[in-house]
């Protein structure tokens, strides 16, 4: 405390700086190719230390070139790229982070534990291996060897050998694929045990919900580029001429009569199969006048709601609705 | 929900102590490979079987008493058997699961992961000669014991050389080719190499396997220093496998 007052000599409107101001993650420019394929294109983000935030893109956006560069695996070949203020991959880099690669890893023969241990005596002070076997529902595969354990079994594994050693930054490389939701809750409960306690997690997912639960930060990123980055709140937040009105009824209404009954600038539409939207400025009167045009039409309208967009409706809007190869 | 006592994760990041990571990392490699049944099966069973039937049945031409000479030859194999196909299977199917990749992101410093794979190969290593040693003993082997520093010396360069090899083939090609390879090359030197079933004729005294196996001879049978030559040999072809194992080995 002492240090931070010998900033501020009046002590009045002082402003509680953090001792280390320095980014978890920071990313300029950074450009990689493989061969004639532009991986990552002039991407930049910044990510504070202590927060969460989640890459999210498509298969294929270049999600795991990015975080593979900043874990050292691979060379950037433009930009920068600091991790703790340190050039990716050097040695006194890596006992600050933790790092689990996308699909694990671990000796063909080993046992859980054993790896547990093995990437327990790297570290300084590292977490109990029991315990985190415990936590991490491995107590009943302790015999198994790697090779025999499911995807998730070894997805967990390797989330805990990017845990013991204490680190400030994680990396999480699709840390739920092939997770049962039990374990999928799980690693949401960690990673927010983590922030809780000043973790910063980076953590690439291609899930809507998932990104929308845990990270304080989304990156949306498309073709190596950054399409869209906030809150989850701020990436979803209304326009107040964007929102929803949705309902169910008999398919095929004829909606001219409704059409004309809107005020200017609502579009209506069958989106699909017996399902309506009302797009624009929602507001009572358009629920009035909504619902009394069903009346006259003698049908019923369930499922009556007011949505504003959800994360999902964002992504699909930046990225496009095409499957990706 | 899972609730975790707030100050669980609290970072407190460091790096381990390098004898204690070197250490366990030699153990879990020596262990896995001795809890291996196929790897058992080419560094204990065979070169034991090996060593039996060369000392008690005339099937190569070697100088009386046979278990010397055969001992020698099989202490060759052995380091083969282990340094280089055993290590070549090993670290093909270790890429394909991930392992180094996984131990690279960790804070073992690179040199370490390869300095701990080395020693659990030596430790593989010298309980394979305790073994071979005691059975030749039993065999009728006389050993003369002034050539234990050189015979040591031998084993631990063989080992190297192979172990530089055998990183080369496996550092760099599917795990499945590899396997298939570092098992055709072991039969291959074998019968042909100068190692335990031929006497090397031509070239092929300048092969590692013969060079080993001859330097092995001089100091197993006669308890002298092993020729210049032999030496030389092995010393070249382990220098130029680890200068090009560093540039071909991946990670994955």
């Amino acid at each position: 405390m002492t240090q931070l007052r010998a900033h501020c000599p009046d002590r009045l409107g002082c402003v509680l700086v953090s001792p280390n101001p320095q980014p978890a993650v920071e990313v300029s420019g950074l450009v990689k190719r493989y061969g004639s394929k532009t991986a990552v294109d002039g991407l930049d983000l910044v990510q504070q230390p202590g927060t969460v935030l989640a890459l999210l893109g498509p298969n294929g956006a270049g999600k795991t070139t990015t975080v593979e560069i900043c874990e050292g695996f691979r060379s950037a070949d433009d930009g920068s790229v600091r991790v703790l203020g340190m050039a990716p991959g050097s040695e006194a880099l890596r006992p600050r982070i933790g790092v689990m690669p996308q699909g694990g890893g671990g000796y063909p023969g080993i046992r859980a534990e054993e790896m547990l241990n093995l990437v327990a005596a790297c570290a300084a002070n590292p977490l109990d291996p029991k315990w985190l076997i415990e936590i991490l529902g491995l107590g009943g595969a302790v015999r198994t060897p790697y090779k025999r354990l499911s995807g998730g079994q070894q997805q967990r594994l390797s989330l805990a050998c990017a845990l013991i050693g204490r680190p400030e930054l994680v990396f999480l490389d699709e840390p739920t694929a092939g997770m049962d939701p039990q374990a999928r809750r799980l690693v949401w409960d960690l990673v927010g045990a983590l922030r809780d306690d000043g973790v910063a997690v980076l953590l690439t997912t291609h899930l809507m919900d998932e990104a929308e639960a845990l990270a304080d930060n989304v990156v949306i990123i498309d073709e190596g580029r950054v399409v869209a980055q906030g809150s989850p709140a701020e990436l979803t937040a209304n326009r107040p001429d964007d929102q929803q009105l949705r309902f169910r009824a008999r398919p095929g209404l004829d909606l001219t009569l409704l059409s004309a009954a809107l005020p200017e600038g609502l579009k209506v539409r069958e989106a699909t199969k017996g399902a309506y939207v009302v797009e624009g400025m929602i507001d009572p009167q358009v629920v009035s006048t909504v619902t009394s045009w069903c009346a006259q039409q003698g049908v019923l309208a369930e499922e009556l709601t007011v949505a504003k967009r959800s994360l999902e409706d964002v992504f699909l809007e930046l990225t496009g609705r095409e499957l990706r190869s | 929900m899972t609730t975790f006592a707030p100050g669980t994760f609290k970072p407190a990041p460091g790096r381990g102590s390098l004898p204690r990571m070197l250490f366990v990392h030699a153990r879990t490699e020596a262990m896995l490979t001795l809890r291996n049944g196929e790897q058992i099966l080419l560094t204990v069973i065979i070169p034991l079987a090996l060593l039996v039937a060369l000392s008690l049945m005339s099937v190569i031409p070697m100088p009386e008493p046979r278990v010397g000479s055969a001992t020698a030859r099989i202490f060759a194999l052995a380091i083969i058997s282990s340094a280089f196909t055993g290590q070549a299977i090993a670290l093909g199917f270790d890429r394909r699961y991930g392992v180094l990749k996984r131990l690279s992101a960790s804070a073992l410093p690179r040199w370490l992961l390869v300095a701990g794979r080395v020693c659990g190969a030596l430790v593989v290593v010298a309980l394979q000669i305790v073994l071979l040693a005691v059975t030749a003993l039993f065999l009728g082997w006389r050993f003369p014991l002034a050539g234990l520093p050189w015979v040591v010396l031998l084993i631990v360069l063989g080992t190297l050389t192979f172990g530089a090899l055998g990183v080369l083939l496996g550092g760099a090609l599917r795990a499945e080719i590899v396997l298939a390879l570092a098992n055709i090359i072991w039969f291959v030197l074998l019968m042909v190499g100068g190692v335990a079933l031929s006497v090397p004729v031509g070239f092929v005294h300048l092969l590692p396997s013969a060079a080993l196996a001859q330097a092995l001879e001089t100091s197993v049978v006669h308890g002298t220093a092993p020729g210049v030559g032999p030496v030389a040999v092995l010393v070249a072809w382990g220098v130029v496998a680890g200068a090009l194992a560093t540039r071909t080995t991946r990670l994955t």
